[in-house]
């Protein structure tokens, strides 16, 4: 999002955030226009179901807004709106698959999904093989074939580009449970893209 | 040395360049010596610059029109 395009600069999040605590619906509409788009793709993500990624998107915008005297400002409205869309999208997944509970500190196999399969060099640049969407395609289909647990912070830390601490706010997490969930994502998404990107003629254990 | 897997086990790290000097430097040895873990260290570099700051799609028109209007009536309660 460039600066251009929005009427009120970045920095001035802290001063709409007081306007729209003090109840300006303009304020809190800047707000909702800025994180819109990020709030529905995570929910995409944790749900993979549109239906319920946009009433996630709407709970989280009306208890943000019913809740807004609760925000401290210590950390950023993204932030906390972020945990309250999780919470939410994660109810959602529990509804769903009422067999067995959702969550995102389950503990997770050190083992075998750390292991690399795919070992081969990519091309230089691969994106430019495809179109912008059908690479957003590849891209966001390899991150839903994650488990939950990876998707939220993958998606939080490197796709948003949150700190890894305030992933860990966000998600309610500790940091190395952000790190280790990390490194595992990255590791398996690697694996999958590897899959489409891999230079032509060159395959797994080339360079063994 | 290290083995791979300890070199995997620091590689998110590596990349995000929040290892100490020395694990640093042990880190860019085994890559000089193990082509596997070069391999995977640079394809791993490309992949999340490849989803880094991606821009959302903008949600649809008529998504954005209810929220919008299921935030007007919360608003109208709140008074
Ligand atoms: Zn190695």
């Amino acid at each position: 999002m460039s600066a251009m395009s929005s009427p009120i600069e970045i920095d001035d999040e802290a001063a709409i955030v007081a306007r729209a605590r003090l109840g300006d619906a303009k304020a809190f509409s800047e707000l909702l226009r800025r994180y819109e788009g990020k709030i529905f793709r995570l929910a995409l993500h944790i749900t993979q179901n549109r239906e319920d990624a946009e009433d996630v998107l709407q709970e989280a915008f009306l208890k943000a807004y019913e809740h807004l005297d609760q925000f401290q400002g210590q950390s950023k409205f993204y932030t906390w709106i972020v945990r309250i869309a999780v919470n939410q999208a994660l109810m959602k997944l529990r509804k769903r698959k009422s067999d067995r509970s959702v969550s995102l500190d389950e503990t997770i196999d050190t083992g075998e999904d750390t292991v690399a399969r795919e070992i081969a060099a990519w091309d230089e640049n691969p994106e430019q093989r495809y179109s912008r969407e059908e690479l957003n395609q590849i891209l966001s289909s390899a991150v839903d074939d994650l488990a939950p647990i990876y998707r939220a912070v993958f998606v939080l830390r490197d796709v948003d580009e949150l700190s890894t601490e305030e992933t860990a706010e966000a998600l309610n997490l500790s940091v190395p449970a952000v790190k280790s969930r990390l490194l595992r994502a990255r590791l398996q998404l690697r694996d999958k893209l590897t899959r489409q990107f891999k230079r032509k003629g060159e395959d797994a254990f080339a360079y063994m | 040395m290290l083995t791979c897997r300890q070199f995997l086990d620091e590689l998110s790290d590596y990349l995000d360049e929040k290892t100490d000097p020395d694990l640093r430097s042990k880190l860019e040895q085994h890559i000089s010596d193990c082509p596997n873990c070069w391999v995977i260290c640079d394809t791993t570099k490309k992949t999340i610059r490849i989803y880094k700051g991606m821009d959302p799609y903008p949600i649809p028109a008529d998504m954005h029109a209810r929220l919008m209007t299921a935030l007007e009536h919360k608003m109208a309660k709140k008074g």
